[in-house]
C-alpha cells in the first residue's frame, strides 16, 4: 500500500504544483525519489509531529494541498489537538497519512501498533477517514484525497499486501462500499476494512466450503460511512459480519452497529471482529498478532457457521 | 498601506476600553492579558502591518496570528477600530450564538487569520505560512503573538527549530512577556530566563523592548537584515492601564463588574485625555 500511495502521490504532484508532502522524518528509501523530483513540494519537518501538523495547516492556509506522512501513531495521536484545532476546525485540505496501520509493525511493540487511529480520527469533526485494504484501494484513496475538499485521514498498511481487487486502481465514490466477492446481497454479508478485507475473503472461502454463501464488501471509507448500504443489509440479511484490524471500539464495527441499531426494519444480527481494547504486551509479526487477538478467518468461519446453525434450528 | 487613522496611543486606549467593556458584558476572563498586549496590537496594526480592511484576504497583506487566543478580545477590538467590521459587533462578544468567541476564532470574523485557544498552536502555523510565502517569493510578513506562559508548550520549540533551520526571515514572533501566567509568576512556575539567550541559541534574531513603548515596539518589529526569523521580547505589565489590575493574577480570571468596571473605564478615559 505504501508504494501504491507514493506512486499515486507522485502522479498527483506532477499535475498539481500545490501538492506538498511533509514527512515527520520517516520514509527512508520510500520518499527519496519524490524528494529529489519535487524539491519545492517536499519538506522534512523533523521528528516533531506537533509542528508538522501545525505547519501543514499554515501551508494549507496559503494555498497548498498538504499530505503529512509518518508511521503508526506519530502523525495522529502525537499531534491530535493540532489536527483537531488547526486542520479540522479550519476545514483545510490536509491529508494525514499513517503507514503501518493495525499490527503492520507488530514486532516493534505497543508504541507502533496503530490500533485506535481510525476511532480517534473518525471522532474529529469534518474529518474524512479512509482505511483501504489493498494497494488498489490505497491508490484510489490517495487519488481521491488529492482533490477532495477539507481534511482527510489515510490509513495505510505497510507493503506487500495481497492484491484483493482484479484492477490496479478501483473506482471509489466518497463514503461508498465496494462489492468484492460473492453475490451482491446474501443472507450473510461480510464487510472488511482497515486492512482486514483479506480475512473476510479468506473466511468466505471457508464458508462456501461449508455450504454458506456470503456476500463480501469492502469499506475503504469509515467516515463518511455507507449508511444506506448497511441499512439494506440490516433489512435483507440475517447476519452482518464486520472484520477490521483495528480496535473493536470506534471503527468499522461500531459504525455498522450504530446503523443497524437505528434501522427500523432490522432483521440482521451483527457480529464484529476487531482488536479487543486492551494493551498487548507481547510482540510478533502481523499474522501472529492477529491470531493472538482472535482475528482469524477460521474463527470468523466457526462463529458464523455456529450462528447459522442456531438460526437454522429455530426456523 | 496604513489603514489606521489613529495613533498607536489612541488605538491602544480604545482597545483597552473595548476590552474592559467586552469582558464585563461577556462575563469572561483574561482582561489582564488583553491590557498587557494592547500596545503591541496597536503598534502592529497601526504602524507595522500592511492590511486592507475592505479586502481582508488580500494576498499582499501581512499575516497575524494571535497565538495567545485567550486575549482575542484585543484583536477583535483592533480589527473593529480599523474597519474590518462594525464596532457595534463587539457587543456580541461571548454572547449566545455569537462567532466572537472568547478564544479568538476566524470563522465569520473578517481579519482574523486563524483560530486559536489552546496554547502552543500559533507558532507552528505561522511558520507554515511564512514557509509557503517565502517559497512563492512573497514579501508579506507573518507575525505571531505569544504569551510567556505559552512558551511552556513544547510545540513552540519544535517550530522555533524549524523556523531557524529554514531561515524564515518573513516570520516575526512577539512574546508578551508580562511575567505572570495562569497560577503564579513565570519565574515561580517554569522559569524562562535567560529567554533572549535561548532564542539566540536557536538561531533567531532577538530584540527586547518595552512592550508599552510604541516607538520601541515598532523598531523592534522591523525586518532583520540577517536571513532568519525575528523574536521580539516585549516586556509588559499584565493589566497595564488599570492600576488595580496591574501585576495581578486575579485579573487573568476576574471579569470587571459594577464599580470595578466604572473605575476601569474612568481611569482609561482619563489617561486618554492626558
Amino acid at each position: 500500500m505504501r508504494d501504491a500511495f507514493v506512486s499515486e502521490l507522485t502522479a498527483l504532484a506532477e499535475r498539481d504544483p500545490s501538492i506538498m508532502l511533509v514527512t515527520g522524518d520517516l520514509g527512508f528509501g520510500v520518499l527519496t525519489d519524490f524528494a529529489k523530483r519535487f524539491p519545492a513540494q517536499y519538506l522534512n519537518a523533523g521528528v516533531a509531529e506537533q509542528n508538522m501538523a501545525g505547519l501543514a495547516a499554515g501551508l494549507a492556509l496559503e494555498g497548498r494541498r498538504v499530505f503529512t506522512y509518518s508511521i503508526a501513531n506519530f502523525p495522529t495521536l502525537r499531534c491530535l489537538e493540532q489536527i483537531r484545532n488547526d486542520i479540522c476546525y479550519h476545514g483545510l485540505p490536509v491529508t494525514v497519512v499513517s503507514v503501518g496501520g493495525g499490527f503492520a509493525y507488530g514486532p516493534l511493540g505497543f508504541s507502533h501498533h496503530a490500533t485506535e487511529d481510525v476511532a480517534v480520527m473518525g471522532a474529529l469533526p469534518g474529518m474524512r477517514v479512509m482505511a483501504p485494504s489493498d494497494p488498489a484501494e490505497a491508490r484510489a484513496c490517495t487519488r481521491f484525497s488529492g482533490s477532495a475538499e477539507g481534511p482527510s485521514y489515510l490509513r495505510l498498511g505497510r507493503n506487500g499486501e495481497r492484491k484483493l481487487h482484479s484492477d490496479d486502481c478501483v473506482r471509489i465514490r466518497e463514503g461508498n462500499m465496494l462489492h468484492v466477492a460473492g453475490p451482491e446481497s446474501a443472507d450473510t454479508v461480510l464487510i472488511g476494512s482497515c486492512g482486514a478485507l483479506d480475512l473476510a475473503l479468506e473466511a468466505v472461502g471457508l464458508l462456501e466450503a461449508s455450504g454458506v454463501s456470503a456476500a463480501v464488501w469492502s469499506s475503504p471509507f469509515i467516515m463518511p460511512f455507507d449508511r444506506a448500504r448497511v441499512m439494506q443489509f440490516a433489512s435483507n440479511s440475517s447476519l452482518v459480519v464486520t472484520v477490521e484490524e483495528h480496535s473493536e471500539s470506534g471503527g468499522l464495527g461500531s459504525r455498522c452497529a450504530q446503523v443497524i441499531a437505528a434501522s427500523a426494519s432490522r432483521r440482521a444480527q451483527h457480529l464484529a471482529f476487531g482488536i479487543p481494547p486492551v494493551p498487548q504486551h507481547y510482540v510478533g509479526d502481523q499474522h501472529f498478532m492477529r491470531v493472538q487477538v482472535g482475528l482469524t478467518a477460521r474463527r470468523i468461519h466457526a462463529m458464523v457457521t455456529a450462528l447459522s446453525g442456531v438460526r437454522g434450528a429455530h426456523e | 498601506m496604513r489603514e489606521c487613522h489613529l495613533s498607536p496611543s489612541q488605538l491602544a486606549q480604545r482597545i483597552r476600553l473595548h476590552a474592559v467593556r467586552m469582558t464585563s458584558k461577556g462575563r469572561t476572563s483574561h482582561v489582564g492579558s488583553v491590557l498587557s498586549c494592547a500596545d503591541i496590537l496597536a503598534t502592529l496594526y497601526g504602524r507595522v502591518m500592511t492590511v486592507r480592511a475592505v479586502e481582508p484576504r488580500w494576498d499582499g497583506r501581512d499575516r497575524f496570528i494571535m497565538s495567545k487566543g485567550h486575549a482575542g478580545a484585543g484583536v477583535y477590538a483592533t480589527l473593529a477600530e480599523l474597519g474590518f467590521f462594525p464596532i457595534e459587533r463587539l457587543e456580541e462578544h461571548c454572547q449566545n450564538g455569537s462567532v466572537l468567541c472568547g478564544h479568538i476564532a476566524a470563522h465569520g470574523v473578517p481579519g482574523v487569520e486563524f483560530s486559536t485557544g489552546s496554547l502552543g498552536h500559533g507558532l507552528p502555523v505561522a511558520a507554515g505560512m511564512a514557509y509557503a510565502l517565502k517559497v512563492r517569493g512573497s514579501s508579506s510578513r507573518t507575525f505571531v503573538l505569544l504569551s510567556d506562559g505559552e512558551l511552556d508548550e513544547g510545540s513552540n520549540w519544535e517550530a522555533i527549530l524549524f523556523a531557524a533551520h529554514h531561515r524564515l526571515s518573513g516570520l516575526c514572533g512577539i512574546v508578551d512577556y508580562n511575567k505572570i501566567q495562569s497560577l503564579a509568576t513565570v519565574a515561580d512556575t517554569l522559569g524562562l530566563e535567560p529567554l533572549a539567550e535561548k532564542f539566540r541559541a536557536f538561531g533567531w534574531t532577538v530584540r527586547e523592548c518595552d512592550g508599552h513603548d510604541h516607538a520601541a515596539i515598532e523598531v523592534a518589529m522591523q525586518s532583520s537584515s540577517e536571513s532568519g526569523p525575528v523574536m521580539v521580547i516585549a516586556h509588559t505589565v499584565k493589566g497595564r492601564g488599570v492600576k488595580f489590575m496591574e501585576h495581578s493574577v486575579l485579573w487573568h480570571y476576574r471579569s470587571p463588574q459594577g464599580e470595578e468596571l466604572a473605575a476601569a473605564i474612568a481611569e482609561l478615559e482619563a489617561a486618554g485625555h492626558a
